[in-house]
């Protein structure tokens, strides 16, 4: 009985002398996974056109109804998006999201996705609803900001297609 | 030196030393949180006070965490100062000043350099609080009885049903392992020939050898009393996380909380230093000319409080604790026994050496 009271002494001043596993966060931060589910972006196009059509099946698809959809018209004057419509009001209520990935599953255009970041911690509640210009990502090089003015008859498909617009 | 003078000495040397002691309860807090840490393969708290290493990117600070304790202290004082409603308020207030008092009071007797003189000011033939006390096992025991009090009040005051049977369960575990803890003090008196802790001191430097080679199983003894007495662990049953709605602290809050946690630390150190006293050799350590350098007999018996100590909290993480009937069967049917064997054995081979068989070989 001694022995073994011995030993595990023995296992545990081992680790004394081992340097210890803690990641010294934020300092360092642990890379994420491949598919981690964290705070959520609406992609564009690489034109500029923005891929959210506003069919708000992400609305429909999300079990916690965290998120909040208005559509409205897309004109060749205005174009946001290669669509018939487009989001003109889109929120997500960041208390009520649980960072399921039903909306990224539901969307016919990729166009929510959710990404890396997980530090969203906030000191008064209103500034919990994160509007549609919080989310959506800067425009990429090479296009132009949305609202754009399109020749018309180029983008006639209620739905558009998957590859991106030329 | 009139009494008045001795008592006025002893009163300014006894603030000194409590503050200094108190100051390692501060930072014994530290040790414990560190060191149990590295042992379980993590760092403990490193944020509260550092040295930041350059260079690095935020991965290595220098004396992380050494602002903790003082922390600790404001986050204790600043909480909500209250009582329960059916508490006696006396006993209330009274029961962790009981448990702190006796806690401190042990460290008068200890010596904790050899004698030296400062001009008009002599400490002989040792430095402690309150020299050339007689007596100075008993006095220690006696003491140690009395933090016994401070527990059942505590648990009793509390006005709740399961503080009171954790009050009492602990007051019982502690007084158990009061006798073998006893008992366990007496080979060294019987080595020595005296009660008096600097004579003990005196007789391991003459000897050069501590009383811990002479009387192996009295020191294990000593030991794991003393663990008992302290409810660390392995006998921390009452205290333990799982187990804290029948404690007996658990209706207190803020500094009283504090309190009963500085008794704990302050007996740890207290009877890690009557440990060094009585069985490693008090000021008479590793490092030589205690003696003629008195101050390196302070730091002889700092190593050994800081090892007795770090002993203490690797017997924590290493091991499961006790139930409670085992643990009182541990005390009373094996450590008694034990101990009294010892003491006898001990006798018998004194008087051996002494006028004996034996008295021939030396």
């Amino acid at each position: 009985m001694i022995g073994e009271l011995l030993r595990g002494m023995a296992t545990t001043i081992k680790h004394l002398f081992k340097p210890p596993v803690t990641i010294a966060y934020p300092e360092v931060k642990r890379p994420v996974r491949y598919r981690f589910r964290g705070r959520h972006e609406l992609k564009r196009y690489d034109n500029g056109l923005e891929k959210c059509i506003g069919c708000s099946l992400c609305a429909a698809a999300c079990p916690a109804d965290a998120i909040f959809v208005e559509a409205a018209e897309n004109t060749d004057e205005r174009r946001f998006s290669p669509g018939e419509r487009y989001a003109s009001t889109y929120e997500i209520n960041m208390i009520r999201c649980i960072f399921c990935g039903y909306c990224e599953d539901a969307c016919p255009t990729e166009a929510i996705v959710l990404e890396d970041n997980y530090e969203l911690s906030y000191y008064d509640r209103a500034s919990t609803i994160y509007t549609k210009d919080m989310l959506i990502v800067p425009v990429p090089e090479g296009g132009k900001p949305t609202p754009q003015k399109t020749p018309p008859g180029l983008y006639n498909r209620p739905i558009p297609d998957m590859e991106d617009p030329k | 030196m009139t009494p008045g003078q001795i008592a006025l000495r002893a009163l300014i040397v006894g603030f000194i030393v409590s503050f200094a002691v108190i100051t390692g309860f501060a930072y014994t807090t530290l040790l414990e949180r560190k060191v149990l840490a590295r042992l379980q393969h993590r760092v403990g708290p490193n944020r509260a006070g550092y040295i930041p290493i350059p260079g690095r990117s935020g991965e290595r600070r220098f004396l992380g965490g050494f602002l903790q304790p003082a922390a600790d202290a404001v986050k204790l004082f600043f909480k909500e100062d209250f009582r329960p409603s059916a508490a006696d308020p006396w006993i209330y207030t009274l029961a962790p000043m009981l448990a702190v008092i006796p806690a401190i009071l042990i460290l008068a007797v200890i010596p904790w350099m050899h004698g030296f003189r400062l001009g008009n000011l002599i400490f002989e033939p040792y430095f402690a609080i309150a020299p050339n006390v007689n007596v100075g096992v008993l006095f220690i025991l006696a003491i140690t009885s009395i933090g016994i009090y401070g527990v059942v009040l505590g648990g009793w005051a509390s006005a709740s049903k399961y503080s009171v049977m954790g009050g009492i369960r602990a007051s019982a575990q502690m007084i158990s392992y009061e006798l073998a803890l006893g008992l366990s003090l007496l080979p060294p008196i019987m080595l020595a020939g005296s009660m008096d802790l600097g004579e003990i001191v005196a007789v391991q430097g003459e000897w050069k050898v501590p009383f811990a080679l002479l009387q192996p199983i009295a020191a294990v003894i000593f030991y794991i009393g003393a663990l008992a007495e302290l409810q660390r662990h392995p006998f921390d049953l009452l205290e333990a996380e799982q187990e804290l709605s029948s404690g007996y602290n658990v209706e207190y809050g803020g500094m009283r909380f504090g309190m009963f946690f500085m008794a704990e630390y302050m007996k740890m150190i207290s009877l890690s230093a009557i440990f060094a006293t009585l069985y490693l050799g008090g000021y008479y350590g590793p490092i030589p000319f205690a003696e003629q350098v008195p101050i390196i007999g302070l730091i002889n018996i700092t190593i050994k409080i800081v090892a007795s100590l770090f002993l203490m909290i690797w017997i924590r993480a290493s091991w499961p604790r006790f139930r409670y009937d085992q643990l009182m069967a541990l005390g009373w049917k094996r450590l008694l026994p034990l101990s009294l064997a010892n003491v006898v054995l001990t006798a018998a081979v004194i008087i051996l050496f002494d006028e004996g068989l034996l008295a021939s070989l030396f």
